[in-house]
């Protein structure tokens, strides 16, 4: 039985037959309309999520499937003091695949050795959202066409995002990867990401503190918000704020075919100016998170009518 | 000069940094064996200009090497039986270390949930770093060292 724990769990060849699949499940969805017929999916979020927990559900009840669930911890057996793996061997028993969200590190894990139905982790505290990285992957992939021979400029918070380290590290497997990393000062990727990672890779990478000196080299601009409570005090976060807010007028200085992709929830980082542009493609990625989720569950169910990962 | 008799059966553990004998006693859990120990400390050593040594009289299959590998793989370990030196092992890191670490981030869920092993894993042999099975927390050589000099004291 195969899980989801970390994005780096599927080969790169692996990765390339999910990815296909989404695509054809976003071209021909009628074929994958009942492909789950009589599969329910459990929804265990210890902690509230909107976007994915509806995604995952969005994605079973596309194909066919029903879904159950808890929304947070304190409507689950966890308000009693049961612990992850008691939880997941009777969840076992109720569903076919289980979907799981904890606010702790490695929950994920610990719930799929216990458990008799394969584990997808849909966030684990700050550690990994495997989904995400494959939402984010499979976006570039369909709008791009490649995931190797791109510059990506990373913008925001890069100290404290798991979505872009995991992205570091999922697009690190392709070819001429080169990555721009916007951010202030006090932001910057960690050491580890910089080192064991990019360097000890040797992977192309510059950090800058500007969005408008690094928008107009990009093929893709990966957005995050910046917090103003990250900051050490208020006055740098004045100073810098702006510079991490996308604008009608620096999509100006960008090319015409960079992509714009932002993991959502936007506040204020992209202004809803932008939204109109062909390039801003974040609602987009929205739906393809869908797509690569049914693909997923397909494929950790043994569905895929042959295509298996 | 300090005579300690021979052992028939057993480990001379040599080249112990000079003042942690103590601890890797305990480490190795040798208080719970039911075994002869001898404990020399600040031996004059010309590779180490002082040391400890540790011997052992104990079948030599009831010793867990894997955790002196971790605790610092630099010790040599003889091995005797018949009253003879019959091995000089090398220590290598251990691939992975259960329950002789914790991890100490407070976010990981070994901080919860009951009865879960402390799992560590080697993910880079040259510069010693373990990290965590679950939350991929790092346990360096560094954090090793601090830990084990705060136990010194």
């Amino acid at each position: 039985m195969r899980h989801l724990m970390n994005p780096l769990d599927f080969t790169v060849e692996e990765l390339d037959v999910l990815l296909d699949l989404a695509n054809d499940i976003e071209e021909h969805p009628e074929k994958y309309a009942h492909a789950c017929d009589g599969k329910k999916l459990a929804t265990c979020f210890y902690e509230p999520s909107t976007r994915t927990r509806l995604s995952f559900e969005a994605a079973m009840l596309n194909l066919g499937g029903s879904v159950l669930g808890f929304a947070s911890a304190d409507s689950s057996s966890a308000a009693k003091g049961e612990s992850i793996s008691d939880t997941v061997r009777v969840i076992s028993c109720y569903a076919d695949i289980c979907a799981i969200r904890h606010p702790k590190e490695g929950a994920a894990l610990v719930a799929s050795q216990r458990s008799g139905i394969p584990v997808i982790n849909a966030g684990d505290g700050g550690h990994q959202h495997p989904t995400q990285t494959l939402t984010d992957l499979l976006t570039i992939r369909s709008l791009k066409g490649r995931l190797g021979d791109l510059t990506i400029g990373l913008c925001g918070d890069l100290k404290f995002g798991r979505t872009v380290h995991s992205l570091i590290n999922a697009l690190i497997r392709y070819e001429h990867v080169r990555f721009i990393l916007i951010s202030p000062e006090e932001l910057r990727v960690p050491d580890y990401i910089r080192e064991d990672v990019l360097r000890a890779n040797n992977i192309e990478f510059e950090e800058v503190e500007r969005l408008e000196d690094a928008i107009g080299s990009l093929d893709v601009l990966y957005m995050t918000r910046v917090q103003k409570e990250r900051f050490f005090n208020e006055e740098d976060y004045i100073r810098l704020k702006d510079y991490y807010i996308l604008t009608k007028a620096k999509m100006e200085l960008a090319r015409p075919d960079m992509l714009v992709l932002h993991p959502l929830p936007r506040v204020n980082e992209i202004s809803v100016e932008v939204d109109d542009d062909p390039r801003a493609v974040y609602f987009k990625q929205a739906q393809y998170g869908v797509y690569v989720r049914m693909a997923l569950i397909l494929t950790l169910l043994g569905l895929t009518g042959g295509a298996t990962c | 000069m300090l005579n300690i008799s021979g052992i028939h059966e057993g480990f001379v553990l040599d080249h112990i940094q000079a003042g942690m004998s103590m601890n890797i006693y305990h480490d190795l859990k040798l208080d719970d064996m039911d075994c002869a120990v001898a404990i020399i400390m600040n031996v004059r050593s010309s590779k180490m200009g002082k040391k400890d040594i540790i011997k052992v009289e104990c079948p030599i299959e009831e010793l867990d090497l894997d955790i002196l590998g971790f605790i610092d793989h630099n010790i040599t370990v003889n091995v005797i039986k018949g009253d003879k030196i019959v091995e000089k092992k090398r220590l290598t890191l251990p691939k992975q270390v259960k329950n002789v670490i914790k991890c100490k981030n407070p976010r990981c869920v070994t901080s919860i949930e009951q009865e879960l092993d402390q799992i560590f894993f080697l993910t880079d042999e040259n510069r010693e770093v373990y990290r965590c099975k679950y939350c991929e927390e790092k346990y360096s050589n560094l954090d090793k060292m601090s830990a084990r000099k705060k136990a010194a004291h």
